[in-house]
């Protein structure tokens, strides 16, 4: 087994937060737009480097999403940047016409993804936003699991042509995939070779599959472990060439069950190698307010949950 | 100084694209268009600098960005009078694999487009940000949105509004088309839009108004005007008062023309209105 060591906690958000203040120096062309949250984005020292190219719109997302679309004619590169909830259902129709369907080069990049917003509650928690944006045709939908991972998409989603969602999100946690990595949009990573199981993982979940994937070795269990931080589009030949060894798979997200990665794969599978299945993700329902290990625990987002949707799919092989 | 007479037989010819276009496929939006054909062709033959080659970047020429995509006959009508592409093509509006769709878009790479619209309410968004563009790309060219006044209903557009002129966006000329009239009647009676001078200049827009928004000369002469208050540190808006289906007696003044074609009979009678004169597609 590979060993992954967290290098220190670190929050996601501080990794696009760098990875745009890196993208200020090596792409004149890269604008960033905040819908006043520039300290909760991490985007300070792009502001502070770069006045001009810096662009607070004020609590005005739907006008935000709008500008981003415009400024693309004439070549700049928007990333907005807001709350994934504000990102996406509160700005769907922005996004859908002048970005989407107007196939305009914009990067939504969304913070406080998913239940681990913590204490905010349901009203900031959004576990829907993947299923949102995978719905628009033309929409590449990123998922990064770390502080290193998402510096590294940060950085790539800038020479990448077309909008983009990049999902992140707010608290502190194990930073583990290699600090120089190459980050391939539509890549997925294996992290564990393993025969038993497949487990596919995205954003925060990654590192709870890791963890999983010890306690599975201990009780002799082998389980490969694949990060998608791709969402869409998917690496559909990643997946079903481990299941053709594995024979069954669980997928963990923290987002809905309905329209999330869990689903996404299991298309995938259903047409090309149908394969008994599991999810780890939220059952349809909101949040609510807590820290975001109790939430985690609650709502059956960590590597215990793993390990019992892997015992139970085992069960079906 | 502008040759009025060439432009009003290329507004009477639009006027008959536009009757043409919706008659055909008995669907579309020719009452908004009528009021605005005016504005539009004095918009792309007088007033804005335009390269001949149509480049999506739009780089050193002044941009067109319309907000009320419904009116989108008169749109394709005048860019294709304009040369963007061949004025056979309006004989596809509406059809299915035609550039020409419901409302306007870029998804099918017609020339002359820029943005998507139809959705109301996002244009002004989207003519902030590339006149914000143009300033980062030191282009001293001009931005143009045209919006439908009912569509000021959309909360976005005060959004919009808020900010152009809280960070000084003066490079950017927004008409208001001040028809009156929306879908269900008449905008004071569906929702009053108040003293749209009065709320532009509270949100520190320099406002001027186009009292006769139909007529060739008044329109030059605002827009012109309009022109010279750039770079002054104010978003300008023009609130342009025109007449819904301006050009054909019996779909003036009324909104029951907003989103309905004319029949074979209506047709021949509008048309009759006004004669042919630069040729048919």
């Amino acid at each position: 087994m590979k060993k992954y060591t967290d290098s220190g906690k670190k929050d996601t958000r501080s990794g696009f937060g760098d990875g745009l203040t890196e993208l200020g120096k090596t792409n004149e062309n890269v604008v960033a737009l905040c819908a006043d949250l520039t300290g909760s984005l991490k985007m300070d020292d792009f502001k502070k480097n770069h006045p001009e190219r810096f662009f607070q719109v004020g609590i005005a997302e739907a006008n935000m999403m709008g500008m981003a679309a415009g400024m693309t004619i004439g070549g700049k590169i928007p990333f907005t940047g807001t709350f994934a909830n504000f990102s996406t259902g509160r700005v769907y129709d922005q996004i859908r016409q002048s970005i989407a369907y107007s196939g305009k080069n914009v990067k939504i990049c969304a913070s406080h993804a998913g239940i681990t917003l913590g204490e905010d509650g349901a009203t900031h928690q959004i576990l829907e936003d993947l299923g949102l944006m995978k719905m628009l045709p033309g929409m590449t939908v990123i998922n990064t699991c770390d502080y290193n991972q998402t510096k590294a998409a940060t950085i790539a989603i800038a020479e990448f042509d077309g909008p983009v969602y990049l999902r992140f999100g707010r608290p502190k946690v194990a930073n583990f995939t290699a600090e120089d990595q190459k980050f391939e949009v539509g890549k997925a990573v294996e992290l564990q070779e393993g025969s038993d199981v497949t487990i596919v993982a995205t954003g925060h979940l990654v590192w709870e599959a890791l963890l999983a994937s010890e306690i599975l070795n201990e009780e002799g269990i082998s389980a490969e472990v694949i990060n998608i931080h791709t969402i869409k589009p998917l690496d559909a030949e990643a997946i079903i060439k481990s299941v053709k060894k594995t024979g069954c798979i669980v997928t963990a997200e923290e987002h809905n069950y309905l329209g999330g990665l869990g689903e996404s794969v299991a298309r995938v599978l259903a047409e090309n190698h149908p394969t008994p299945q599991e999810f780890v993700a939220t059952q349809d329902t909101f949040g609510e307010s807590g820290t975001p290990e109790q939430l985690m625990e609650k709502y059956g987002l960590n590597a215990d949950a793993i390990v019992k949707q892997v015992k139970k799919v085992l069960g079906r092989k | 100084m502008a040759d009025i007479k060439k432009l009003e037989d290329l507004v009477v010819q639009v006027r008959r694209d536009i009757l043409r276009q919706v008659h055909k496929v008995n669907s579309g939006h020719p009452g908004g268009s009528l009021g605005c054909t005016e504005f539009f062709v004095a918009l792309y033959q007088e007033i804005m600098e335009r390269k001949e080659e149509f480049n999506m970047d739009g780089k050193g020429e002044d941009l067109f960005f319309l907000s009320n995509g419904h009116i989108s006959p008169v749109f394709y009508s005048v860019l294709a009078r304009s040369g963007y592409f061949p004025v056979e093509e309006l004989s596809t509006f509406r059809l299915l694999n035609s550039r020409l769709q419901g409302h306007p878009t870029t998804h099918e790479g017609l020339p002359g487009i820029r943005i998507a619209s139809g959705s109301l309410g996002q244009g002004i968004s989207a003519g902030i940000g590339a006149a914000s563009t143009k300033k980062l790309n030191n282009d001293d060219h001009l931005i143009y949105v045209l919006c439908g006044d009912g569509e000021l209903q959309e909360g976005q557009n005060w959004e919009a509004i808020m900010y152009a002129a809280g960070n000084n966006v003066d490079n950017l000329i927004l008409t208001v088309d001040l028809n009156g009239q929306q879908i269900d009647g008449a905008t004071k009676n569906v929702l009053p839009l108040g003293n749209l001078q009065a709320k532009f200049e509270a949100f520190g827009w320099d406002v001027l108004n186009i009292e006769k928004g139909n007529n060739l000369t008044a329109i030059i002469e605002g827009l012109n005007n309009a022109k010279s208050k750039t770079g002054n540190g104010k978003p300008i808006c023009i609130l342009m008062h025109t007449v819904m289906g301006n050009g054909v007696d019996f779909m003036m003044h009324t909104h029951d023309w907003h989103g309905k074609a004319p029949n074979d009979e209506q047709l021949e009678k509008a048309l009759a209105q006004n004669p042919e004169t630069l040729g048919d597609y």
